[in-house]
């Protein structure tokens, strides 16, 4: 059963085990976009990260900037990080917080030398990372190597029927074997909270749980409008039958299983730090913005059942989705890595489509391409807490 | 015989539509997961795939039940065998 579960990963100079072999272009800020893009454009087999911020944040937000940088350059899928910013000193912070991993890193900072010349001496130095990287070899690796995350999105009905249990069995068979697992999603759980806290390891981890949904409440009060209705559940939640918060809460929650309990709650980002076990993080429900969020505290594959057809995918953590919506399946099947609407039929048991995902989870670990990668899509938005200065 | 919904506990108040292109009218047979029994209902309204169908009359402000937990209020009457949704339903929170 143990040899059932080994797969074929990349291990770091730290230990950690990748799945993927990324040579990653990594912007500090907006404004290094163009250089890093330019430079992935020249050197083929690397891959630049745009996003939109990292200019005059402070405090927990911008602490946040920083852990999401250097925890996506760290993610054991990246081989080697070239880090690009307007000016050297953030840019050194990021470049030396990968650096803590062993695995090569550069940075380049444009202020000086402007775009141009930025990106010739960052090219040079990409195209020494990539050609490095591509002798690295896979070796055996066991399930105590893999940090998988989940997340569930444009969820229907058929997501607490179907996807999210099937997820949920997965975690059941793998927690035992010392796996190290994660969910999110702090609005999400609004009606189930109490339900959630009771599946912490300790009465301490509950309460620490609580204490961060209820923080997260006070920004939705703080905020609202409406009772979010078409923002939490989303339109398409509403489409797929889902009517209240509540509901889709208890279907979310499906995703941990039945028996596994989380051992600590972590901050956005953050990596774990307990050993092995299932971990919950603080993060919002937007797809995009928990997979960026989990992927830079070092998880390697990520889970996703979806049921009206969330296509999201993950630039460095490889996305594999499930569905249980039989329309879903037939209708979006180019998106739609595993299909268990079979369970809606009771011709599949919850069983056997655990271990369906595990067996296609394990054959993307080594190397089978997931549905998002192949359509591109490499979706990397950063949490952003608060305004910036 | 097909399943054409399935109800996650016992104790709920709704099912889950799992086929697409149900009838008002049509006799519709169900699926409890918890204690795997088959119940049957009389459709009351054409419920679309993966939206719910009451299981028992549901009063204004009662509570509907569905994985056996509270998951929102009834804000209209609701028939057995009625579309449960966003019209007749809404969430107790926010």
């Amino acid at each position: 059963m143990m040899e059932r579960y080994q797969f074929f990963g990349y291990r770091r100079e730290n230990g950690r085990v990748g799945i993927r072999n990324h040579v990653v272009i990594l912007p500090l800020d907006d404004l290094s976009n163009a250089a890093s893009e330019a430079v992935a454009n020249n050197i083929k087999g690397t891959l630049a990260l745009p996003h939109a911020y990292g200019r005059l944040q402070f405090g927990e937000d911008l602490e946040l900037h920083f852990r999401t940088l250097i925890g996506t350059g760290a993610n054991p899928n990246v081989a080697a990080c070239v880090v690009i910013g307007i000016e050297p000193g953030w840019t050194g912070r990021v470049v030396e917080g990968i650096a803590k991993t062993g695995k090569p890193v550069a940075g380049f900072s444009i202020e000086g030398n402007g775009d141009i010349t930025t990106i010739a001496n960052a090219s040079r130095k990409a195209r020494e990372f990539v050609q490095w990287a591509s002798e690295k070899q896979r070796e055996v690796c066991s399930i105590q190597d893999l940090f998988v995350s989940t997340k569930c999105g444009e969820s229907d009905t058929t997501s607490g029927l179907g996807s999210c249990p099937t997820v949920g069995n997965l975690i059941d068979k793998l927690d035992p074997l010392s796996a190290t697992t994660c969910f999110g999603e702090t609005s999400e759980l609004t009606g189930a909270e109490l339900v959630c806290a009771s599946r912490a390891a300790s009465k301490e981890v509950g309460e620490r749980f609580l204490q961060v949904f209820n923080a997260y409440q006070q920004v939705i009060e703080r905020h609202k409008t409406s009772d979010l209705s078409e923002s939490q559940p989303t339109k398409g939640n509403i489409i797929g039958g889902l009517t209240t918060i509540e509901e889709k809460a208890f279907g979310n929650l499906q995703k941990i299983g039945k028996k596994a309990k989380f051992i600590d709650v972590l901050k956005p980002a953050e990596a774990p730090a307990k050993g092995p076990g299932l971990y919950y993080m603080d993060t919002s429900s937007a797809a995009a913005e928990c997979v960026t969020l989990q992927a830079a505290a070092g998880f390697v594959v990520h889970l996703f059942p979806t049921g009206q057809g969330n296509v999201i995918g993950n630039p460095i953590e490889p996305v594999i989705k499930l569905t249980a919506n039989p329309k879903t399946a037939r209708t979006m099947s180019e998106h739609i890595d595993l299909d268990v609407s079979g369970i809606l039929r009771r011709e599949l048991t919850l069983d056997q489509a655990g271990d369906q995902l595990i067996d296609i989870m394990l054959r993307t670990c080594n190397g089978r391409l997931t549905c998002a990668e192949v359509l591109g899509h490499r979706e990397f938005v950063m949490t952003k807490l608060y305004q910036s200065a | 015989m097909p399943t054409h919904f399935i109800v996650h506990d016992k104790a709920d108040t709704v099912g889950v539509m799992v086929v697409e292109n149900s009838q008002a009218g049509q006799d519709l047979t169900g699926w409890i997961m918890e204690t795997d029994e088959t119940i049957t209902l009389k459709a009351l309204d054409s419920v679309p795939l993966g939206h719910k169908i009451a299981l028992n009359a549901i009063n204004p402000g009662d509570t509907v039940l569905k994985y056996g937990h509270d998951v929102g209020r009834a804000v209209a009457a609701i028939g057995k065998g009625n579309h449960v949704h966003v019209h007749n339903m809404k969430t107790k929170r926010w």
